[in-house]
């Protein structure tokens, strides 16, 4: 009988992780490895998992549906229906019947127990490794009622990370324009919601254009940028997401555009306009001062911090043609990365620092794929008439982008938000209430 | 008596906006336009000039445009402009605001050789935000590739 260790870790939020990962001991088997995937294979089959509804409160049954569909909607998973369950009443804290489960072809079987005590959830998980019938991983929250959807979250993340091994992104958020209206005077608003489309918010009211969210390290802040009233320039504004209280970044005579945090979050770096030109520059958050970190006649715009902090890559016309160039975040040192055919744009550093994530501009139309950040090894991901904006989940091994279709008939074209792994092989739509452009995937939230 | 009327086939219209850079000369039919009026500038000098795809350098067809607006300018000067940059959809966002305004700030520029101050002259770049027409053809992406000018 496996047994779940313990610990206790105070969490913001209100919401306090008590249990710990248990394997039970022995030796790993050979048909355990069923259990585990390797996503950066270009061929792999989904993992068949069984997620029981959690007993003990109406709640279960909802947090089961989260973490279904967060599985499922990852691409390594088949969820596979309750309705072909042999076993019924699983019990949370006893191993079920492995042979049921092993017969109705899961690898690996989910559980989990919700029981109310002083106002406060606690939730028990377990997977169980169906194949090698052994427990693969447990945990145990305590909770506000309300935090639900994020135990449930936290609670796939865990699945995920034991069976793939990389670190999840199911407890994130994505921050996007929200677009409504006719294509000539388009509504264009930020939105934030839950990765699964859940929880969605406006964090601007629509009355003017704002575009391009970021988020802070920590996510209490984003920083987009917004046109003024009565036909004034775009500016960059940093808003606070909960007390929605936003300030100017810096007042300058153009057009200030393209911001980005910088990983430990005490810069932003952006791109201001003059007479024509665009260079990048770096403002420091708490002082704000700005400094200057290209002089070019050039376009030098959609700039991104390596995930280490030291290099920024944006794109720049320099040349002759929007192409990639890196240069060290102090300024100096640009070289340009990508040699491709087309136009190449938004690059963005994956916060693993293995890739450069980028839209591609060519003859044939738009495409979103990665390089190595030396710019060899590209590998085109999506195409289309026009998809455009990577953004990368938390882990670097899932990647969000916007796709628009053409305008016809005068009628704008539906813009939409969709994932794909970074072997381009499972990409699907993320479900937004309003068409929706330029997504921004958000760290994981605090825990 | 400072009244024109301007007469134009709307057939004509029709024509002129589907392949002309400088159609906003044509009116439709029995339109009353007041000289120095806001619809006296868009219909009889023309708001707008186009430009190649990624390009912000004047056409010739824009420099005429442009001379006709310098000229309006100087006989009316209670305006203040700004000059509205565009980018049609095949482009990246961030880019295209820096496009738009590069194609903004040359009209800008050529308007201020022509001898109207440079105070009078803003420049906002929409970049692909803000078509005009809504399309997704070659028509509809050169007639976006535009700088706009808006008068105060």
């Amino acid at each position: 009988m496996p047994k779940t260790k313990r610990f206790d870790m105070m969490l913001p939020r209100r919401l306090t992780m008590l249990g710990g990962v248990a394997i039970a001991a022995g030796v790993t088997s050979p048909a355990r490895a069923q259990l585990t995937i390797d996503m950066t294979r270009p061929t792999f089959e989904p993992v068949p998992i069984a997620i029981v509804d959690f007993k003990g409160d109406a709640v279960g049954a909802q947090m089961a549906g989260v973490i279904r569909n967060d599985l499922q909607n990852s691409g390594l998973f088949r969820v596979i229906p309750s309705s072909a369950y042999i076993q019924q009443n699983v019990d949370a804290s006893t191993p079920p019947r492995f042979p049921d489960w092993r017969s109705i072809g899961a690898a690996g079987l989910v559980v989990g127990q919700v029981t109310s005590s002083g106002g406060n959830i606690k939730v028990d998980f377990r997977l169980w490794d169906v194949v090698s019938s052994q427990q693969a991983t447990g945990l145990s929250f305590n909770s506000q009622p309300s935090n639900w959807r994020r135990l449930a979250h936290i609670i796939a993340d865990a699945i995920y990370k034991r069976v793939t091994g990389e670190e999840g992104y199911f407890d994130t958020r994505i921050a996007y324009v929200s677009e409504s209206g006719p294509g000539n005077a388009r509504v264009k608003r930020i939105a934030i919601m839950d990765q699964d489309g859940a929880n969605n918010r406006y964090i601007t009211d629509g009355r003017t254009i704002a575009l391009t969210p970021r988020f802070s390290p920590t996510l209490q802040e984003i920083v987009y940028m917004a046109y003024g009233e009565n036909n004034t320039p775009p500016r960059v504004y940093l808003q606070n997401v909960d007390s929605g209280r936003r300030e100017l970044l810096g007042n300058f005579p153009g057009m200030s555009f393209a911001p980005r945090f910088s990983p430990d979050g005490t810069k932003v770096v952006m791109s201001i306009s003059e007479n024509g030109r665009t260079n990048i520059y770096e403002m420091d958050v708490r002082g704000r001062q700005l400094r200057r970190l290209t002089n070019s006649p050039a376009i030098d715009t959609s700039p991104c911090f390596s995930n280490d902090g030291t290099q920024i890559v944006f794109n720049s016309d320099r040349g002759g043609t929007q192409q990639l160039y890196i240069m060290s975040a102090s300024g100096g040192g640009e070289r340009r990365v990508s040699f491709g055919e087309g136009r190449y744009a938004t690059p963005v550093w994956s916060p693993r620092g293995d890739f450069i994530a980028f839209t591609k501009i060519s003859s044939g139309g738009f495409g979103i794929g990665v390089m190595r950040a030396d710019g060899s090894g590209e590998r085109m991901l999506a195409s289309g008439f026009l998809v455009e904006g990577p953004t990368w989940a938390p882990n670097g091994r899932v990647l969000g982008f916007f796709r628009q279709q053409p305008n016809s008939g005068g009628r704008v074209g539906s813009v939409t938000l969709h994932q794909i792994d970074i072997t381009g092989r499972f990409e699907r739509q993320i479900p937004t209430p309003t068409d929706a452009s330029d997504p921004a995937w958000s760290p994981l939230i605090p825990q | 008596m400072n009244m024109i009327k301007v007469f134009a086939a709307i057939a004509a219209l029709f024509v002129m906006t589907a392949c002309s850079s400088n159609n906003e000369q044509a009116a439709a039919a029995t339109t009353t336009v007041t000289p120095g009026s806001v619809a006296d500038f868009r219909q009889n000098v023309g708001d707008r000039v186009f430009f190649d795809t990624d390009q912000s350098n004047i056409r010739d067809d824009g420099r005429q445009t442009l001379s006709r607006q310098a000229e309006w300018l100087k006989k009316y000067t209670n305006y203040q402009i700004t000059i509205e940059g565009h980018c049609d959809e095949r482009g990246t966002r961030e880019y295209n605001l820096a496009l738009g305004e590069r194609r903004a700030n040359a009209a800008r520029q050529y308007l201020i050789a022509q001898g109207i101050p440079a105070a009078r002259i803003k420049t906002v770049s929409y970049g692909k935000e803000r078509p005009d027409p809504v399309g997704s053809d070659e028509a509809a992406w050169a007639r976006n590739r535009r700088a706009v000018t808006a008068l105060q």
